[in-house]
């Protein structure tokens, strides 16, 4: 049985010009302790299909799907009470801008107890302890003054280790995490993502990541899915993809990387659009 | 010799911190004594992690803001930005491309207006040249004179990148700054800009500082690097030297940091995990 299991998910968005077709029919299967990258560009739909897994999409959006599996349990025939118990707690997510995600007005202390309290009903001297344990687990250092800190008073790269501990708070048995390292360096990207590896590998969770870096998907993927214009163009592991990549969207953008220039001019996914373009 | 197009003497910039009611202020030095010469038609990359000062001496060279010491020399003319001497003629020649192409657009401006405002500002052309010399900037930044009465919020990101880098070209600049300009843009979008900007380059003979954290894309399109570490320049380099052997530690750091996208590294990768 697979841990997430979905099949032709379908999201549209109300707008003043009719229904507009953010994801055309997608499936996704992700095993337990298995790293998912799902890649594309803006609008390819690859954030709008795990927003719909955690039912974050706003009113305006209509969610259809042939299956929504997490363990075996149909995540739409959930009530919405059901539905909480599980997201948070089971599959937690994290985001591409830290700064943003955090609440300005508490410490991060305030906001990684508060899921303690609401998930695992801890109280006290043990909550405040596993608070301290879980900063510890993703390497924030003086953990215990760390918890009195507003988000602002922190790095971007500190903000993203406490979302992290926040998303982890709960033992998930998935994480999915959007863009997590976009808004920040290199440097601390490396850090970053070898944390979540070493997170993953330690617990053996599954992990979803949302991307659009090709090399943030060599660097940490099993399996790779390859998105464009809400339509799945490719699903491989991830040395095939590299390797032989049987679609042409996908050889246009492993061509686009800088990296693999060969000439003077680098090639865009505009020089592939007719083989592309349906 | 010809006279470089840009010349930085032992720039320093001291930024005062804190100094509250109740509170000692300090002083961040975020540049300590830069030295660069680059001559024209070149591209010089500024590598570093965020704090390093890379974006406190483009605005420098831009003349947005004065160094606290040092000189500054564009086109053999010292430029001394305090003294409310630099005249227009020397701001036409230095132009600057933002990172955020969704902040550095006015919203409620036409695309028309954004354009032709330095034109409007710095020179006595006829409204109708303004809008003529506007339009075939905008087809050679690869839109067209269509867009030319819409808003900002009508593009993408990647087109409005090209708004903001035909707004600084219609001056005719010498030196474009260009702090970021593909960091915030998808992957492909980001190749369409490069090959833009390289393609402007040969054609009006510009001089790029490109202000980067990305080293692929430095790599593509960089004649020079130089990698900055707490306000200080650790290395500078030609691009090829600097990508066959780093010397300093932190640029070595910044290297093993970069996500390796070849088969080769994925097949090691794969391998350590299976070895577990």
């Amino acid at each position: 049985m697979a841990l997430l299991e979905i099949e032709n998910l379908s999201v549209s968005f109300d707008t003043s010009t009719g229904p507009f077709k953010a994801l055309d029919g997608a499936s996704y299967r992700v095993e337990a302790g298995e790293v998912l990258a799902i890649v594309g560009e803006s609008g390819s739909g690859k954030s709008v299909a795990m927003l719909a897994v955690m039912g974050l999409l706003p009113p305006t959006a209509t969610v259809t799907a042939d299956a929504m599996r997490f363990e075996g349990r149909d995540l739409m025939a959930l009530g919405a009470r059901e539905r909480r118990a599980i997201i948070g707690k089971e599959i937690a997510m994290i985001f591409q801008e830290p700064v943003a995600s955090l609440n300005p007005c508490f410490t991060v202390g305030f906001q990684i107890e508060e899921v303690l309290t609401t998930h695992l009903a801890l109280r006290g001297r043990a909550r405040r302890k596993r608070a301290i344990e879980l900063f510890e687990a993703v390497g924030i250092p003086e953990p215990a003054q760390r918890l009195k800190s507003f988000p602002h008073q922190m790095s971007g790269g500190q903000c993203q280790r406490v979302m992290i501990a926040i998303a982890i708070a709960c033992e998930p048995k998935l994480l999915i995490a959007d863009e997590p390292t976009t808004a920040l360096d290199v440097t601390i990207q490396k850090q970053i993502l070898s944390l979540l590896m070493r997170l993953q590998a330690e617990r053996g969770m599954g992990l979803i990541l949302i991307t659009h870096d090709m090399g943030v998907v060599a660097e940490t993927a099993d399996r790779v899915i390859v998105q464009y214009n809400g339509k799945k163009m490719e699903e491989a592991d991830v040395l095939t993809l590299f390797e032989r990549p049987s679609n042409a969207y996908t050889r246009a953008l492993l061509s686009a990387l800088p990296e693999n220039a060969t000439g003077v001019r680098l090639p865009t996914v505009a020089d592939y659009r007719e083989e592309v373009a349906p | 010799m010809s006279v470089p197009a840009l010349e930085v003497r032992g720039v320093t910039r001291d930024y005062h911190v804190g100094g509250g009611l109740f509170g000692r202020s300090r002083v961040v030095h975020a540049l300590k004594g830069i030295d660069l010469t680059l001559e024209r038609g070149k591209t010089l990359a500024i590598v570093g992690e965020s704090g390093c000062g890379k974006s406190t001496l483009a605005r420098i060279i831009a003349m947005i803001d004065p160094p606290t010491s040092g000189t500054l020399a564009i086109d053999g003319m010292p430029i001394d930005i305090t003294a409310g001497r630099v005249t227009a003629e020397q701001r036409r020649k230095v132009q600057m491309v933002f990172q955020n192409p969704y902040g550095s657009l006015n919203p409620r401006q036409k695309v028309g207006n954004i354009i032709t405002e330095p034109l409007v500002l710095n020179t006595t052309k006829s409204a109708a040249e303004c809008r003529q010399l506007a339009m075939d900037m905008l087809v050679k930044v690869g839109l067209s004179a269509v867009h030319y009465n819409r808003y900002p919020h009508m593009f993408s990101g990647g087109q409005r990148q090209r708004i903001a880098i035909a707004r600084a070209l219609i001056l005719n600049p010498q030196l474009l700054v260009l702090d970021e300009p593909v960091s915030a843009l998808d992957l492909s979008v980001q190749a369409q800009i490069l090959n833009l900007l390289r393609d402007l380059q040969d054609e009006f003979g510009l001089t790029y500082v490109f202000v980067s954290h990305d080293l692929s894309v430095v790599r593509y399109i960089a004649d020079e690097v130089m990698v900055m570490y707490y306000g200080e320049v650790v290395e500078h380099r030609s691009r090829d030297a600097i990508f066959a052997g780093p010397e300093h530690s932190y640029t070595k750091t910044l290297f093993a940091a970069t996500p390796r996208a070849d088969v080769d590294s994925i097949r090691a990768r794969l391998a350590a995990k299976a070895a577990g």
